[in-house]
This record gives C-alpha cells, structure tokens and sequence, in this order.
C-alpha cells in the first residue's frame, strides 16, 4: 500500500539452545546495525504530508485571539487547526486526569503548550505556515513553586476541579498528597542521641531519549485511522486518542514503530491525536517529527523536588525515627503526578528499618514545564535526600557510612510505612558489602612517566584545564529501594498470545504482544521464554500492535515480570493443549503419556526423565494451537490517604552504588572515575541486557548528578536551555567505568523468580556520585545537579 | 535546486531540494535511506554521521548543496565499504603501520588483547544471527558485545567506530572515548560500546 518502513516480523533461533537465563542477542540487532529498523520518525507514505504543531510562547496567558488566515493561505498548505476544529466533546486527555488540552482552548497553562497544528507538502512550509498564525496572549501571572502555589490569592492552574484527587488535597493547586504515619515519630525521636536534618533540591531532569516523539497516521477507507507511533504503551494511548477522533477503538489501529528509547517520557501523548486529527481532516497520510527543540517541550520531565528530612539515631547507630516532607512540582498538567507521589511517600524511607514515621508528600500544579514519569519515578528524589542523611548521621556517630547503613539495613521480613512486609529477599547489607570489597581503581592514572598527563583521565577532560592540580579523589556509596509494577490498587495485568504449528517440518513458535519494545530488550526476552517452555527452536517474535490485547505499559521495571509472565503463562497453555494432543494420538503408545511429567525439549515431548515420547512435528501435524491470555501479579492495595497505610506494591528492587570521583577543586569540575554497582535482579533471564539495563540506568542518575537539569526562568516559567548544546547527557568521556556485581535470589511469587531491573540503578547512582563529591571537598552540597560554582563558591 | 552526488557507491540525483534541506534530510526523506538518524539536527549527537569524501561528519549540519560531487557512504553501506576495504588493504585491513596515526599510544600500553576483548563476547542464539557474512566487523561487534538497545545512536557509532579503527586499528580505551565523544548514547551507559569496538579491534588482530 505504499508504505515503507512498516515493522517486519523478527525471526530468532534455529537450535533450543537459547532460553532464559542465557545471554541470547538481540533479535532485532542486525536491523539495527544495517539502518533498516524503521523508527516512527522513518515512516513513508506516498502522497503524505507534514504536521507541525505551533506552541505557547509565554507560560501562563489568555488567548484573547488566533488568527490562522495567513497560514491557511500559504501555498503547500492543507489544513490549519486550533481547538475550534476538534471533531468531538472530548477535547482534553490524560493518563489518569484527563486535564490536559489537545489544542489550548482560551489559555495556555506552560510554556510550549500545543495551540495549532499545520499540515503542509513539506515540513519548512508547515513551519513557516505555522510561524503566520498570529495569537495574541493576555500575560498572567505565573505560579512557579510551592508558595505562589498556595498563597491565598493564588490562582488556579485548573479552575473548577472534579477529579478524584479534587477532594482530598489541602489547596487546588496540589494535585495530590500523600501522607504516611507510622508509630510515633515524636516520642522516637527523644530516645534520639543525634538528630540531622537538611532540605535537599532535585533539578528537572529531561528522560532524553534519542529517537524524537514522531509518527505517521494513515487514513482508512473505513473512515478510521492507522496509527504507527513510538510509545510505551499502545492500548493507554488508544483509550486517550478514540474518544478525542470521536472513533470507536477498533477504527483506530495503532502498531508500535521503532522506539528510539523512553525512559518515561513515552508514557503521555506526544503527536499522536495531532497526527490524526491532520490526517483525518485532509484525507492524506501525515507525519508528525518533532525536532529536538520541540521535544522537549513534546513530553514531560522528571518532577523537580524539595525536600525535608530529618532522621534521628542512638549513639550505637540504630535510626530511630524519620520525618519528611516532599513537595514535587507537577508543573501544568497532572500527568503522572499523583502516582509519583504515591512512589515518594511509600518509598521515601528507603531500604532501612525505621519503625516511627512521619511522611507527608505532595505534587502541585504549576505553570512550570509538566512532569510525570521518568525513570526511577519519585524514588529518585527521596534517594538523593535520604542517602544525604545517612551519611550525615554516620558522621555524626563517627561510624563508618557503609557500616551505618547495613547496621539499619531492611530485610526479608521488614515492615515497611505503609504496613506492608517485605515477602521477598531483600539483600541490602549484602549488596553494600558487594561494592565496598571492590578493588578501588588506580589514584593519578592520568600520570605516565616521562609523557604529558593524559588528560582525558582528568576533571576537565580534553579542554585541558588541568595536569593534576588541585585535584582530588572522594569515594561515596549508596543504596536504593524501588518499587516493580503499577501500585496502589492498579489492575496491572498483560496479554500474550501464542501459537505453536509446524513450519517446513519444524515446530515454530510464534509470540504477539503489544508490549513496547523501547530498546530494552523485551523482545529478546520473550524469545527465549518461548524457547524455554515451548521446546521449540524458532520463534517468531511479531509487532506489537492494538489487535492483540493489552500488555500494559513498558514502565516501572515491570515488563519482563508482567508481559514476561503473560508469555510464560500462554506458553504454558499451549503446551498443555499439545500434550493433550499428543495423549490422544500417541498415548496407548507408552504409559509415561499418562504418568510421568512431561517436557517439550529440543522440539519433542520428553519425560522429566528426558525419554523421548514423540516428535513435535508428529503430534501438530497441520494443526495449529493458538491461545490469547492475560496474566496478572499479585493484587496491591490503595493507600489510606490518612494514613498512607495499604499493601501499594507488588515486588521491589535493590541497587548499590560505589562512586570514586576526581575533583579538581580549582575550577569546580568532576571527573567520575568509576561507579560500581551491585543489584539483585532475583534471576538474569539474559545477563547481557541485565548489564545493559544497570549501566544505562546508572549513567543517567549519573547526568542528574553532575550535569542534566532543565532550567526554567522562575520569573516567567519559560524554559531556557531546549538544546543538547544547553541541556547536557554524558557523553562517553563523562561516563566511567561501570563494573557490575549481579546477585540472583529469586522471589518466589515471580516468574522465574525474577526482578524488575531497569530502574533501581537509577537511584543510587546519584547519591553515591554526590557523596563522593562530599567526600572529595567536604562540601554539604545539598541540591542535584552540582554545579562548578556549587564547589568553589565562586 | 539539483543535486548530483555518489551515495554509498551509487550515483544519485536529487531534484527540487529546497537550498535549506540539509544532507540527513536528503538522505532519508528523498533517497530513502532513513538509517542515519535524526536525534537532535544540531550536531550535538552524532546519530547522524555519515562519511563525506572520507570524514565523518554529522550529516545534519551538510548542507545538501555542498554534498555536489562528493562521495557520502552511510550506515545502509557501512559493510559494503568495510568489505572493499578489507579486499583492497587485506589483513589487518585498514592502513598500512606508518600511515597510522600514534594518537594515545604513548605509554606503549594501546590496544586490548584479544582474550580480554573475548570476555565480553556473548553467546549467540543461533548460527545465523553470528554469521550473516553481511555485516561489517564493527556491525557483528555491537550486535554481539550488546552495544544495542534501542538502536537510535547506534548507525551514527557504527561509521564512527569504524572509523577510528580504520586510522587506529588498535585503539586504547581513551583513544575510544575521544573518537566517540561527539556520539551520544541515552541507553548503554557506553560500556558495551566501547566493549563492542575492543572486541572488532580484538578479532581484526585475530584475522593477521
């Protein structure tokens, strides 16, 4: 039909070698080494146009009037829309408060904010078009941090609520709190020997994914719409886009495009309605590319945070109690904001026994730039406060910080805040003993005898601003506790459907999800748990796409456990049903057909004793046995929002981080010389990617650390630095070694025993990295990400 | 205006490019060949890079007019012209000694053994995903030290590291880094990447 760059079945494996627990490779590696892997921003259409979408210029304004007539008379252009032209009602979206305008209508609310969309022949046209479109804005006031939030005159980011949270939350300008009290901090805190409390700051970080949000809809004959678009989850994105096209879900076909990573930043709407609302009102196929300017104001940041603890503990170095206070910025749509707070009340005690508690959380709605989900999702920022104290507390008792830590390590059994125990290994000691007996690296390994310093080893790097002076190594650690899976109640389930059949005389297994593939490596997964089951040495791995059921959203560490488990769970269905096929026709044959335990193995059905019953290929034959199923994790509980008392989570995540670090105390700058981390992944279902996992997700606590923050002009809520020139990531010379220490303790109520991986790296990764910059200078350094002038004051 | 250059050993001519479409844009929307990617279109990424006339550069800050003539070879045929290579300088591959250049091999001490580049190696699933024969040395070595995750920077890398070892056949770690830095990756924290570009060099060394 004209189409390039449509996703193509991946085929793997030719022998049964090739299940979990082995590091099998990518199934989709040699597309992605060819430049044949179609991403959503190489989709091509005959005959297809470009959507560009103009944005708010100012952060909190009336429109008093838009003027498209200039851009609608441009040559090459097919359609100019604003709110006026939605098709439908609906006219807002959301996650899970749906406050968020697809077209602003009467006032923009931040800074980028969609207001009109252009289609045009080319995409400098649609541009320029869009440029024409005059609005005149009436500038409000901006409400920016928690005290313009709640002063008694504040006004309303969002007049006239009526969402669930609406009720329940101290000012309208919170989206939500969460508080959790348990026993009695108060009276704790006098059997206290020392006390430390500090407020910490956490900068907006930006998930920075490389592959821009982009897309291409296609309009049916049927009056419906062929969506290919890069996202986390297809099936939340379908329940958003529908009723807006006023379609009814099955018009609106949607299949996942390459995704050139998330990290969060996937789990909003981005171009999607825009696309195919274009498409629909010009009848032609339109691609939406947003550029890097644009993207990021495209998706939501990471929730920049303040927060407050205060921490008390014996002279013998047992906590006593906790006190704190989070108050997470939202920014102008709720997005994620109140499962985030949800993440950082319940979590914000971290991987330690306190018994005495008293915790309050909050998100509010401001006109800063939308925040939601990122990587780590509200652990993140208790993370960096709570790792702050307990090294300030260590101190104080004049204890050894890793020491202190394991003294008050949580462990199978501990009871969290929030009531709930914590029912699966939990080795946070051990994990903390893991990086510590790590050799330390080399001191000065920029010095080679009788040669210049090599100073690419050097704070500073290749801008050559020091040979060594004034530098010095600190050396911090720290641990972190993540939650795995949709909490608080979420019914959190996944599909998988699977066929098994005979092919050219070889049984082949087929897997259809509509999991997200986002580069992490669920594809490869899915493969090799097939294998496992199945026997079977070819499987086919198909797109993802809305004709299969719901996998859930890639998100919260939990695919491998919960998709992953859906295909455990068919596989395991299909499998009876051969057998069931094989007794038939083949059980008079041998009485193990009915006594023994029976295994598909290397395409035949073998006892548990490995005697071979019968070919796999003789029992299909020409049927095929085809099975949809969802799977579903243990059911979690809402917190008491009084209390914050509820068993909220499903399984959780340890991470340690070592961090060494040069400074060169002169200048300000940090040279991270390796950051080690020990993670507990229950069971490495493919070793290689676990690495990949902890090391990418390392590496970017590491950006927040030392460089990453969105900076937003507190007097106009504007964003200042869109760019990857403004906005830094590490780049390789930033990025150190990352050795990594694996431990697998399974946890029983998982399949495989697994753990949800990708996002406690994230946590630790931070804290250790500040402490060791602590550790160099001496400094309190109490915000994330330091800065130069945070080192030499300057 | 029109636009005559050889791409990937193939002559093209694009026609009606507007003067402000840069050669990225050419590339994948007029000469279909969206393998050399677009992440930021400011040349701060290097998803981009391709070679011109030999240099790598980022794709998205040629201006398509000054691609007139000039030879451009992308990730689309990045083991085509690994493979002419080998074939014209065989062994090694690459250049001859003298013609290398020392970068960052002062302390005598560049370059990976092989059996410590091995280590990283993973196991393959099946023959097939090992051995195409199709694939660059550098292409098999990402596929197979797990160098890919979502894939977005990765053909960008690819020209790149191919690159360097075509200059630096036995790269040191900082010389990997320094040839890399204009490449960002969000996914792998680099350790595979530059355990993928080790391991090439490792195997390369192997072939002697």
């Amino acid at each position: 039909m004209g189409v390039t760059g449509n996703p193509t079945s991946i085929n793997q494996g030719t022998r049964t070698k090739g299940g979990i627990g082995e590091s099998t490779l990518r199934p989709d590696g040699i597309l992605k080494v060819t430049g044949e892997f179609a991403y959503s921003s190489d989709m091509w259409h005959e005959d297809m146009l470009w959507g560009h979408t103009l944005r708010s210029t100012v952060a909190h304004a009336e429109i008093v009037s838009i003027d498209t007539s200039e851009a609608l008379a441009t040559s090459g252009v097919y359609a100019v829309l604003t709110y006026d032209d939605l098709p439908t009602s609906v006219k807002n979206y959301g996650l899970e408060i749906q406050d968020t305008p697809v077209l602003a209508h009467g006032k923009v609310r931040h800074h980028g904010e969609p207001v009109a969309l252009v289609a045009a022949d080319h995409p400098e046209t649609a541009r320029r078009a869009a440029a024409k479109i005059k609005i005149d804005y009436r500038e409000l006031p901006v409400i920016t941090d928690e005290a313009s939030a709640t002063a008694p005159d504040a006004i309303l980011v969002h007049e006239g609520r009526g969402d669930h949270h609406a009720g329940h939350v101290p000012h309208p300008n919170i989206v939500h709190r969460q508080p959790i009290v348990r026993g009695d901090a108060d009276a704790a805190a006098a059997r206290a020997d020392v006390i430390v409390s500090g407020e910490y700051v956490f900068g907006m970080q930006d998930q920075a994914f490389l592959g821009p949000e982009s897309g291409l809809a296609v309009p049916a004959e049927d009056g419906g719409v062929d969506l290919y678009v890069a996202t986390q989850w297809l099936h939340s994105d379908l329940r958003q886009i529908a009723p807006v096209l006023g379609l009814p879900e099955d018009k609106v076909r949607m299949t996942l495009s390459g995704v050139g990573g998330a990290f969060g930043g996937r789990e909003d709407l981005s171009m999607q309605i825009h696309a195919c609302l274009l498409a629909l009102r010009t009848g032609k196929p339109v691609k939406i590319v947003y550029n890097r300017f644009e993207s990021f104001f495209g998706h939501v940041h990471r929730h920049p945070a303040k927060l407050w603890y205060e921490h008390g503990a014996t002279r013998d170095g047992k906590l006593t109690h906790m006190k704190c206070r989070i108050v997470l910025d939202g920014g102008a749509y709720a997005s994620a904001s109140p499962a985030v707070v949800g993440n950082a009340s319940s979590l914000s005690v971290g991987p330690y026994v306190i018994d005495d508690v008293d915790i309050e959380a909050i998100a509010l709605y401001t006109n800063n730039p939308p925040c939601g989900a990122m990587r780590g999702f509200g652990a993140v920022q208790a993370c960096f406060a709570y790792e702050a104290q307990m090294d300030k507390l260590a101190a104080e008792l004049s204890m050894d910080p890793v020491e202190f830590r394991q003294l008050n390590a949580m462990e199978q059994g501990t009871l969290l805040p929030t009531g709930q125990v914590v029912d699966s290994p939990a080795p946070v000691a051990e994990l903390l003993r893991r990086v510590k007996a790590r050799p330390l690296p080399p001191e000065r390994q920029w010095e080679v005898a009788g040669e210049p310093a090599d100073v690419r080893a050097l704070p500073g790097g290749l801008s050559n601003t020091t040979h060594g002076e004034g530098v010095v190594r600190g050396i911090g650690y720290a641990v972190g506790l993540k939650n795995v899976g949709f909490s608080e109640g979420f019914d959190d389930y996944s599909t998988a459907r699977v066929r098994m059949e005979v092919i050219g005389g070889e049984p082949v297994a087929t897997v259809h999800t509509a999991m997200a593939e986002v580069g992490q490596g669920g594809v490869t997964v899915h493969a090799q748990i097939a294998r496992t089951e199945l026997g079977v040495a070819q499987v086919t791995i198909r797109p993802a796409d809305t004709q299969v059921g719901s996998a859930g959203s890639t998100s919260a560490s939990r695919q491998t456990y919960v998709t992953g488990g859906a295909v455990k769970h068919s596989c395991e269905a299909v499998r009876e049903k051969v057998l069931e096929m094989g007794r038939r026709k083949f059980g008079t044959y041998h009485p193990a057909w009915a006594t023994a335990e029976l295994l598909l193995e290397g395409g035949k059905v073998v006892t548990d004793g490995g005697e071979v019953l019968a070919d796999l290929v003789d029992v299909l034959e020409d049927e095929a046995v085809d099975i949809e199923l969802e799977w579903r994790h243990r059911p979690t509980e809402a917190f008491d929002l009084r209390t914050g008392q509820g068993n909220g989570h499903v399984q959780y995540s340890f991470a340690a981080h070592r961090a060494v670090v040069e400074v060169d105390t002169e200048l300000g700058l940090v040279k991270v010389i390796e950051l080690a981390c020990a993670q507990d992944v229950g069971k490495a279902l493919n070793p290689l990617s676990v690495e990949g996992q902890i090391q990418g997700g390392t590496t970017q606590g590491l950006g927040v650390a030392v460089m990453e923050e969105i900076l937003v002009d507190p007097k106009t809520a504007k964003v200042r630095n869109p760019s990857f020139t403004d906005y830094l990531i590490p780049t390789i010379l930033d990025t150190p070694t990352i050795p990594v220490d694996v431990l697998e303790l399974a946890d029983d109520h998982a399949p495989y025993g697994l753990r949800g991986i990708g996002e406690a790296p994230t946590l630790s990764s931070t804290p250790a990295v500040l402490a060791a910059i602590r550790n160099a200078t001496g400094l309190e350094l109490n915000r994330t990400p330091v800065r130069p002038e945070h080192i030499t004051g300057t | 205006m029109r636009v005559n250059f050889t791409v990937n050993g193939r002559r093209y001519e694009a026609d009606d490019v507007w003067e402000g479409e840069s050669l990225l844009y050419v590339l994948r929307e007029r000469m279909g060949l969206p393998g050399s990617k677009n992440a930021c279109e400011q040349g701060e990424c290097g998803s981009c890079t391709v070679r011109l006339d030999g240099v790598p550069v980022c794709s998205c800050l040629v201006a398509a007019g000054q691609v007139e003539g000039r030879e451009v070879v992308t990730v689309e045929g990045l083991a085509d012209f690994a493979a002419r290579r080998s074939q014209a300088h065989p062994g090694r591959g690459h250049l001859p000694h003298a013609e290398r250049s020392g970068g960052g091999c002062a302390s005598g001490a560049c370059g990976t053994a092989l059996d410590k580049a091995r280590q990283w190696e993973a196991e393959p699933a099946g023959e097939e995903t090992r051995d195409t024969g199709e694939l660059s040395p550098i292409q098999q070595a990402f596929i197979d030290a797990g160098a890919v995750q979502c894939g977005f920077c990765t053909p960008g890398l690819l020209v790149a590291a191919d690159e360097l070892l075509e200059r630096n056949p036995e790269p040191s770690d900082a010389d990997i880094r320094e040839a890399l830095s204009g490449n960002l990756c969000r996914c792998t924290g680099y350790e595979k990447i530059l355990d993928a570009v080790r391991l090439a060099a490792a195997r390369a060394e192997e072939t002697v």
